[in-house]
């Protein structure tokens, strides 16, 4: 065959959305262009004030915490989201990593804007090289750029999936703790945005994990999962290591360990594996689980008859034109 | 895809004559989460091809919260659809919702919906596809219910 005759055996086939094979690509499509939003629109500069009542142990935490969600976001937007394309199993699953790929590289546009407004440039040299040299950091980078490197789209995936449901939150974990105590309030702002972008990625990624992996033999699937639990494992090992690194210092790393461990159960849960973690979501601290839910706080188990101020949900919005009963 | 292991089953040997509705998507998170239940249980139909589900015994209702931020679209079209049959929407005792914290204020917001529109409490709530204490808390709760 020549050139020309291979080309002309290619048909280059024109995204449909009209004709969608899965639905939860339109769904999370849709979720994903509802929760747009660019850092731009949020009002750092308002934390300029805050910032200033912080210690210097206090803000050295801050900026190092956030050159490691950087590292990550910019590992998963210019290589995570972008690799897992290639493996989609519609057209419509690549659209929507090519739209996870972006809001990733926004993510770590963001942090760049929080910089800018609160820190000086030699003390954002001084984050960024830290983070350089951290080998906890620069391990965990190591481990899932491997996973991304090689020839297995489950371990993609996989990586994935724990990259965004649980590789982020012994940062996200500083932000929240800020807010619960009334400082960097915008920050946090910008922050949840990015984590309930996060969680929808994790959920997605998990999904499509899933239906990859639903028609292979079991010895493989089993395989799979003894990974992901070893992965994990390896992966928390070296978080904690990580957390002591940054949170020692102020005396919070036992309260992020409960709050990574709650994540770690999730991400599991998110590629269809039980949680491995006892009972976390119990352990984490009130405060932190409030930062990042307004209402998580509240007490819902009516069943245990254990709740002070129970009330009926204060809710009113209208659905939708047939939601009027 | 969603295998259930047995020994997480928490199955009630009591006779419920009252049941479980509920909804889930093809993620099937919700549904794995009432196979642990082990409780007799009906699914609102996924797509509007499928005949409506009508039922006739009160019921408690769980479902997922789609949807993000501003709360728009946090309740399942399905799940609308088969509450706007009154006579479904009658036998509704309560509301139990799947959610993620990380979804921030729209966390089991469906349920918080829900509670309001038909004025019965939202029970519990629990994140992906639950822990197996939650399914502990639901089963006992749901016990003790339908005992009252």
């Amino acid at each position: 065959m020549t050139d020309t005759d291979t080309k002309k055996s290619l048909l280059v086939e024109a995204i449909n959305w009209n004709r969608i094979e899965d639905d939860k690509d339109l769904e999370v499509w849709h979720r994903l262009v509802n929760n747009f939003w660019v850092p731009e629109k949020v009002p750092i500069s308002n934390d300029v004030q805050s910032w200033g009542t912080l210690t210097e142990a206090e803000k050295t935490l801050t900026m190092r915490v956030f050159t490691g969600l950087t590292l990550l976001d910019t590992i998963q937007g210019t290589v995570g989201a972008v690799s897992l394309i290639p493996d989609a199993l519609t057209p419509h699953e690549e659209a929507v990593y090519t739209n996870i790929a972006f809001m990733e590289s926004v993510h770590a546009k963001s942090y760049s804007s929080i910089f800018s407004t609160l820190a000086s440039t030699p003390e954002i040299d001084d984050a960024f090289r830290w983070s350089r040299e951290n080998e906890y950091l620069q391990k965990k980078a190591r481990v899932i750029l491997d996973f991304y490197d090689g020839t297995d789209p489950h371990k993609r995936k996989i990586a994935s999936t724990l990259l965004e449901s649980f590789l982020f939150y012994s940062g996200f974990y500083l932000p929240m703790y800020w807010s619960s105590r009334a400082k960097l309030t915008n920050t946090a702002d910008m922050i949840r945005l990015i984590i309930r972008d996060e969680a929808v990625h994790g959920y997605y990624i998990g999904y499509k994990y899933q239906r990859g992996i639903e028609g292979l033999p079991q010895e493989q699937k089993d395989a799979l999962k003894d990974e992901t639990y070893a992965v994990l494992y390896d992966l928390y090992e070296n978080e904690v290591k990580y957390t002591a690194a940054l949170y020692d210092e102020v005396g919070l790393t036992e309260d992020v360990k409960k709050f990574l461990q709650y994540n770690a159960n999730k991400a599991l849960m998110n590629l269809g594996y039980e949680p491995l973690f006892p009972n976390t979501a119990a352990e984490v601290n009130p405060a932190i689980l409030s930062a990042l839910s307004p209402n998580a706080d509240e007490n819902h188990d009516f069943f245990s008859g254990s709740g002070s101020s129970y009330v009926i949900g204060k809710a009113e919005a209208t659905e939708d034109d047939d939601w009027d009963f | 895809m969603l295998s259930v292991q047995d020994d997480t089953m928490q199955g009630s040997s009591i006779s419920d004559v009252s049941t479980i509705v509920y909804f889930s998507s093809v993620s099937g998170n919700t549904h794995r989460f009432i196979e642990k239940l082990g409780r007799p249980a009906q699914r609102i139909p996924l797509y509007s091809t499928e005949p409506p589900l009508h039922v006739d015994e009160p019921y408690v209702l769980i479902l997922p919260t789609y949807g993000g931020g501003n709360g728009r679209g946090a309740v399942p079209k399905q799940v609308i659809k088969f509450l706007n049959d009154e006579h479904n929407r009658s036998l509704i005792r309560g509301v139990v919702t799947a959610g993620n914290t990380n979804f921030g204020a729209a966390y089991c917001l469906a349920g918080e919906i829900v509670s309001a529109k038909c004025k019965v409490p939202h029970l519990y709530r629990f994140e992906v596809f639950g822990t197996p204490e939650d399914v502990m808390n639901v089963n006992e709760g749901l016990d003790r219910l339908w005992q009252q």
